[in-house]
């Protein structure tokens, strides 16, 4: 076996990079070799440690300690201390505040409480396609639990006490829901699980699909139980094909076992499941929409009521949860509405997925208990902004939300908090946006998705949204004036109230949200024709600095439209009429000489 | 396949089941038994999960080490993948990240049989709800 006795494990995060982590990993690794340790003790440098605060971060294996605001001349005497006498270094560990007790070990530290996975819990731990893993890990526990001894009333009042609210966005209480869709009297009912996940930059329904596709299996189970159905449709995007795959592979081996068919676990329980594809409309997320879509209609919303839970799929009633919603539930029943309701906030129990994206250093799934902070998610968990740039704002909710900025990144995160804030949690995207993101611009790409995925059955979605990408449009080239900002706003306003679902009456939103926060982009974008992010293409300019131009022709060799022109050896200069503006010539010259006004 | 008839069938296959992992976890034979979990989403497939899984299956084949090499769903650590966590028995699990075909190559010579780590260690940093 191995000689190598100890790790030390030195953080390489943006944070802790920032506060010297090279200069100690280059100490440890200098100190190591006088001291001849090299064949017994190896520094590495890791990924963020998510603890930036307290950083930089230095671990020890196997002893696991973890050591906080390590300076390069500490260095030695961990060595000294830790590695040859075997003694910790307390004053370097971790302080709790509150108990001012130090913590050796990371696991004992609050900070690892930022993420807390429920969701998620098996994700990336079992086998996705092994049914048996998942039972291992207390898989159809809840359902059996739930069948052998509980009503369906009793398990309706777990899930109201634990306070669950819908993950897909609405936030509608999840057990409110179900009671809704029980007291409906009907020969047949449907649960139906919606994994129409359509907003850009959201993939923890996928995620969870394709990491534990039984988990949903058994909570829609529960839920044909206590709404008195026996049949469960899966509405999933068909481009989607790995989660497809392997919720087959899932239903498959859960009928095999007996977990879904006739006679679960010999209660005399009927319920199987069902897939229906969708083709990717983001409207058909709309429960509406969703249902016309499964019954193979045109996917358009239609008015509500009649609710889903009266009339819905072939005009039974119908229950509708997310995915992230139903992956909650088994955890829930099995350790109690309390246990769930004791992470989170006054009104938003339990945890939140997000799918952090955009500039952002550590793009992933995160999962995070609701009321942590923006702060915390985007510059602990995210580890910071891509390339030491400045955080500028975070949308979230996707198309339908809006932009959060600076003055919001300590308000707690849940549902109410983040329409307070003008946005919303929606499905949980976040796409976090530096300075040189250009905020009109924003808008304007969300808009252009709204435009491309309305269904066209209401003008206002239909027309308004049109017409509002084309007043962006104008703003960003410059060929707006004052008049058209109060246009922006005032239709923003008449498409919100007009609309008849939740697409149109969301859609704008970003322009709405961008407008209050970053008011004086668009004065710049309108007055000074002026893109401060240098994003609007017809707003900026590439010219040639006279004085650093040598004449070396390298520009006009590389401009795809020949827009340069000039005599060899001396100064060139660009024809604004000809260039597109794409950069090759500032990207190629070695003077600095190109510059962008 | 057998079906399970009863809540108590569920529980008792549960035990056998467990029994079996932590059979997998703590061997009798600490050296040998590994397991590598890769993760293979969409996003993990996508940047090249299933060739470095199985480069892990034949490398273990042609160098006779005893470990389980099974795929997972995504870990979460999108901008790291594909990512291997690899547990061998006695020690935490550690998650690699940005694991190509060579670095799956290097994570066996350095780790898995020497002990020693690669770069691109991803601290884990959150909490499963079996410590709640």
């Amino acid at each position: 076996m191995a000689k190598i006795k100890y790790h030390m494990l030195v953080c390489g995060g943006t944070g802790c990079h920032a506060s010297k982590s090279e200069e100690i990993l280059r100490n440890f690794q200098d100190l190591i070799k006088m001291k001849g340790l090299e064949t017994e003790v190896q520094v590495i440098k890791t990924g963020c440690f998510g603890f930036c605060e307290k950083g930089p971060i230095v671990k020890m294996m196997p002893d696991n300690t973890f050591y906080t605001q390590v300076k390069p001349e500490d260095c030695a005497e961990i060595l000294e201390e830790h590695i040859i006498k075997g003694r910790r270094v307390n004053r370097l560990l971790y302080q709790d505040p509150v108990t001012k007790e130090y913590k050796s070990d990371s696991k004992h530290m609050g900070f690892y409480k930022k993420q807390i996975r429920i969701a998620l819990r098996n994700c990336g731990f079992i086998n996705p396609e092994n049914i048996d893993e998942y039972i291992a890990r207390d898989g159809y526990q809840a359902l059996g639990k739930v069948l052998t001894g509980l009503t369906p009333e009793a398990t309706i009042e777990i899930l109201k006490k634990s306070g669950l609210r819908g993950r897909g966005g609405g936030g509608f209480p999840t057990g409110l829901k179900w009671e809704i869709t029980r007291a409906v009297k009907a020969g047949q009912k449907y649960v139906v699980c919606n994994a129409d996940e359509g907003d850009p930059g959201a993939f923890m329904d996928r995620s969870v699909l394709e990491g534990d596709p039984h988990t949903v299996l058994e909570a829609m189970a529960i839920n044909g139980y206590c709404t008195g159905a026996d049949k469960g449709v899966i509405y999933i995007r068909a481009e989607y094909p790995l989660a497809v795959e392997r919720l087959k592979i899932a239903m498959k081996q859960a009928r095999e076992y007996g977990l879904l068919g006739n006679d679960i676990l010999g209660t005399g329980f009927n319920f199987d499941i069902e897939i229906r594809y969708g083709a990717g409309a983001f409207v058909c997320g709309e429960e509406t929409a969703l249902i016309h879509s499964m019954e193979g209609l045109r996917g358009e919303p239609t008015v509500k009521p009649p609710f889903p839970s009266e009339s819905g799929f072939l005009g039974k009633p119908t229950n509708v949860n997310n995915v992230e919603t139903y992956a909650n539930i088994p955890a829930i029943i099995l350790k109690g509405a309390d246990w769930f309701a004791s992470i989170g906030t006054a009104k938003s129990k339990g945890t939140k997925v997000f799918a952090l994206a955009g500039k952002i250093n550590n793009v992933g799934l995160i999962e995070v208990p609701m009321g942590i902070t923006l702060r915390e998610v985007i510059f602990e968990i995210g580890g910071g902004i891509k390339n030491d740039r400045k955080f500028k704002a975070v949308q979230t909710g996707g198309p339908s939300g809006g932009m959060l900025t600076e003055k919001d990144l300590d308000t707690p995160i849940d549902y109410d908090n983040l329409i307070a804030a003008g946005s919303m949690m929606g499905s949980g995207g976040m796409i976090v946006m530096d300075e040189d993101d250009c905020m009109v611009g924003m808008a304007k790409f969300y808009l252009e998705f709204t435009v491309e995925e309305s269904c066209g059955k209401c003008s206002p979605c239909r027309i308004g949204n049109k017409r509002l990408f084309e007043l962006l449009e104008k703003v960003t080239q410059g060929h707006a004036v004052m008049e058209d900002l109060d246009k922006l706003r005032n239709l923003s306003h008449v498409i919100k109230d007009t609309s008849l679902c939740g697409l149109g009456q969301t859609s704008p939103n970003p322009v709405l949200s961008s407008m209050d926060n970053f008011y004086h982009e668009y004065l710049e974008h309108v007055n000074d024709k002026k893109c401060r992010a240098g994003n609007c293409k017809s707003l900026m300019q590439y010219v040639i600095n006279a004085e650093n131009c040598i004449g070396c022709t390298l520009c006009a060799r590389n401009c795809p439209v020949d827009a340069i022109v000039g005599e060899r050896k001396q100064a060139h200069v660009i024809d604004q009429d000809k260039c597109i503006k794409c950069g090759a010539c500032m990207e190629k010259c070695k003077f600095n000489a190109i510059f962008i006004k | 396949m057998e079906k399970i008839r009863s809540l108590a069938d569920l529980k008792k296959m549960q035990e056998s089941l467990r029994a079996q992992i932590d059979l997998r976890e703590q061997s009798n034979d600490p050296d040998k038994r590994i397991q590598v979990k890769v993760a293979m989403a969409t996003c993990g497939i996508a940047s090249g999960a299933k060739e470095v899984m199985e480069v892990f299956i034949d490398e273990f084949t042609k160098r006779n080490i005893d470990a389980v090499v099974t795929q997972t769903g995504c870990m979460g650590y999108c901008y790291a993948e594909p990512t291997v966590e690899i547990t061998k028995p006695g020690n935490e699990p550690i998650t690699f990240g940005y694991v190509d075909v060579k670095k799956a190559i290097k994570i066996i010579d350095k780790y898995v049989l020497n002990n020693e780590l690669v770069d691109g260690i991803i601290p884990v940093n959150y909490e499963t709800i079996d410590n709640k």
